[in-house]
């Protein structure tokens, strides 16, 4: 097991830049997922990691060494991709086999067929051991392709999306076995997704990759409750953050431009929110409530039902924000309905960088 | 939807099905043609109208296979009855199969031709699949600089007519030594399939996901491992369908085995219509010559069939 860091690393393709002035670090036995949009430069950072690629600047430690020298092969880690990381000629027990057989460390047959066994106990595949790649369901595929990485005991596990290809249930099922089976091993994982679900529900901690850089990293609670600028908040969540540009007036919230108003918890102060100054408001849909009495009108544009919940869009001028209520929240659309917010919950942003007032001090 | 058709489909479906029989006659015509007279008597092979019911015979080829006199008389009955079955063939033709002092029979120039034609064709064929093998892998997995500069070049070797450099090439050859050699034919075969090689095996190349490599290279494979144990069993059927190319055209080269050999190293194709010079040609000996030339690339391409019907579409294969 061990402990990544990355400093100050750059990665350039000719012209393009995928990576800049990128820091990280990995304790050991963390579980860290890495999450960011398509090209923002995650599995760059993986291969980097794994030394299939060469950093342009900077350097890549693990447990404290500098392995810029260091090929694939003696960097002794694990990958796991979307796809393609079987052998379609091979068994599955001759794909298992296979990362123990190379020269530099081949182990005893009797060794290898142990732990063979013992990674299909784990993913629960024993019936498949005899099986053609090709003839195994995508789950299958997935499972054996993690089995692919455990059995050689690695000091770290890359996974680049391996749930992305799968279908929805699955991915779910999948999801709750890798997080189990990482806490069972007690390894280092680096997972890399643009999928905002599987961050928050499996990382230890989350780093949020945009454009080659890291804007946060955190836990995903603190990715969720205080997010470092606009980007991460509309990014992380499902529905994401409201975003409404406006202004404190008097300690309460007046928003632009059809200025309606909403009360303000006084502790904005503290976060050097003068007066005045433009801002971006953001609020969660879950920290929206309807009320009789509360002090905005709105009307309802929108009803998605998700069973449990109901996600209302609700919209005051040209202004729309989500708002997640109870099933039982009888609503038709058009329907004049009043809000508030929880003052509380408020994050405030810059208008002008988009960096939360909490993080620039 | 197949279940369902229309009249005019299914008369669509009739004339399609003729004018491929048709195509198939026109195209199998010469070779049944080839094929019977091997096995005609030597004065039906010329009749006009031509033969089509006969009594197959061997002797064409006994008398490929050996070297023969005309007789002045017919053998001594005792002389007849004391040769051996193929031997009697070649007295019913009227001539005698020439023997040297201790009585070996002698051989016709032909087998030793054939076997100069499997030489060279299959180390040429090995060499430019080869080599074809590693430059496409190479090109494809590597940043070569000026890789699209070079792959034309590697093409523009097949941009003219290879007969324009034969002169050439002839004089060349001759200064160094290798005309007439074995090695002289295999070299120029080899460099005028390896363009050809490489093009075909870098589309094989692009088809099989770096990924697979990349995975052996974390496991502690060295790339030459990951090349040997991953790519190349992936690569099978494009090996297979870029070697029956580079063989067909090997065996087959008629021109420069011309010019550069006229015995050592003689390919069979330039032997076969040189019998034709002397005197009265005896076609179905020619023609039992050329039936055994088609045979090695018959049995070569029916040996790959299964690579070749996935590989003629040029790697067109995506899972």
């Amino acid at each position: 097991m061990a402990h990544i860091q990355l400093k100050n690393i750059s990665k350039t393709f000719g012209n393009h830049t995928a990576l800049t002035g990128l820091d990280l670090d990995i304790a050991d036995g963390e579980f860290f997922v890495l999450l960011g949009e398509t090209g923002a430069g995650k599995t760059t950072t993986l291969r980097l990691i794994a030394g299939l690629e060469k950093p342009s600047a900077g350097q890549v430690f693990i447990d404290g060494v500098d392995v810029a020298d260091w090929g694939a092969a003696e960097r002794d880690v694990a990958l796991v991709l979307q796809q393609y990381s079987l052998y379609p000629r091979y068994t599955v027990r001759e794909n298992l086999e296979f990362p123990l057989k190379p020269k530099i460390r081949r182990l005893p047959d009797a060794e290898i067929k142990d732990r063979v066994d013992r990674a299909a106990r784990t993913l629960r595949i024993e019936h498949l051991l005899d099986r053609k790649t090709d003839r195994l369901s995508g789950g299958e595929m997935q499972r054996v392709s993690i089995g692919r990485a455990i059995v050689r005991k690695p000091r770290v596990f890359l996974m680049d999306e391996p749930l992305s290809a799968l279908d929805a249930k699955l991915r779910e099922a999948l999801r709750t076995e890798l997080k189990n089976l990482q806490i069972q091993l007690g390894a280092t994982f680096l997972f890399v997704t643009h999928d905002q679900i599987e961050a928050m529900s499996m990382g230890d901690k989350v780093g949020v990759l945009n454009h080659g850089r890291i804007i946060q990293t955190g836990t995903p609670h603190e990715i969720y409750n205080n997010p470092r600028d606009t980007y991460v908040a509309s990014f992380v969540g499902s529905p994401p953050m409201n975003l409404i540009d406006g202004r404190l007036v008097n300690g309460r919230a007046v928003m632009a431009p059809l200025n309606f108003e909403l009360p303000f918890a006084g502790g904005a102060k503290a976060s050097g929110a003068t007066e005045g100054r433009p801002l971006v408001f953001g609020i969660r849909p879950e920290d929206v409530y309807l009320e009789s009495g509360a002090p905005v009108e709105a009307r309802v544009h929108d009803v998605e039902n998700h069973g449990v919940e109901k996600i209302l869009t609700l919209r005051v001028g040209d202004t729309t924000l989500r708002a997640t209520v109870p099933a039982r929240t009888d609503v038709a659309i058009e329907q004049p309905v009043r809000f508030a917010w929880n003052p509380d919950k408020v994050v405030l942003f810059d208008k002008g960088s988009g960096v939360s007032l909490r993080h620039a001090s | 939807m197949a279940a369902v058709r229309t009249s005019s489909e299914i008369t669509f479906n009739r004339v399609a099905i003729v004018a491929v029989l048709l195509v198939t006659i026109i195209f199998l015509a010469p070779i049944y043609w080839i094929a019977s007279t091997a096995f005609k008597p030597r004065n039906l092979a010329t009749t006009i109208p031509p033969t089509v019911v006969f009594q197959p015979e061997i002797s064409p080829f006994v008398k490929l296979f050996t070297k023969r006199s005309q007789l002045r008389s017919p053998p001594s009955p005792e002389e007849y009855a004391a040769a051996p079955w193929w031997e009697r063939v070649v007295f019913d033709g009227g001539e005698k199969i020439v023997r040297d002092g201790k009585g070996q029979v002698q051989w016709s120039g032909y087998p030793s031709r054939f076997l100069n034609s499997l030489i060279i064709a299959i180390t040429s064929t090995v060499l430019a699949v080869g080599m074809g093998t590693f430059t496409a892998y190479g090109f494809s997995r590597f940043k070569v600089k000026g890789e699209a500069d070079l792959l034309f070049f590697i093409l523009s070797t097949r941009m003219l007519p290879p007969v324009v450099v034969a002169i050439p090439m002839f004089l060349m050859y001759r200064a160094v030594g290798l005309n007439d050699s074995h090695i002289g034919l295999i070299i120029l075969y080899t460099a005028f399939n390896l363009s050809f090689s490489v093009w075909l095996m870098k589309g094989f190349m692009d088809e099989i996901p770096k990924e697979y490599e990349e995975a052996a290279l974390v496991d502690g494979y060295t790339r030459m491992e990951a090349f040997f144990k991953i790519v190349l069993p992936e690569a099978a059927t494009g090996i297979a369908a870029t070697a029956v190319f580079c063989f067909i055209t090997a065996w087959n080269e008629y021109a420069f085995a011309l010019i550069m050999t006229n015995r050592r190293a003689q390919t069979a194709p330039p032997f076969i219509p040189s019998q034709v010079g002397s005197g009265l040609p005896d076609w179905t000996v020619i023609a039992a010559g050329t039936f055994l030339f088609l045979l090695p690339v018959a049995i070569f391409t029916f040996l790959l069939r299964n690579h070749l019907l996935r590989g003629m579409s040029f790697g067109a294969i995506r899972k």
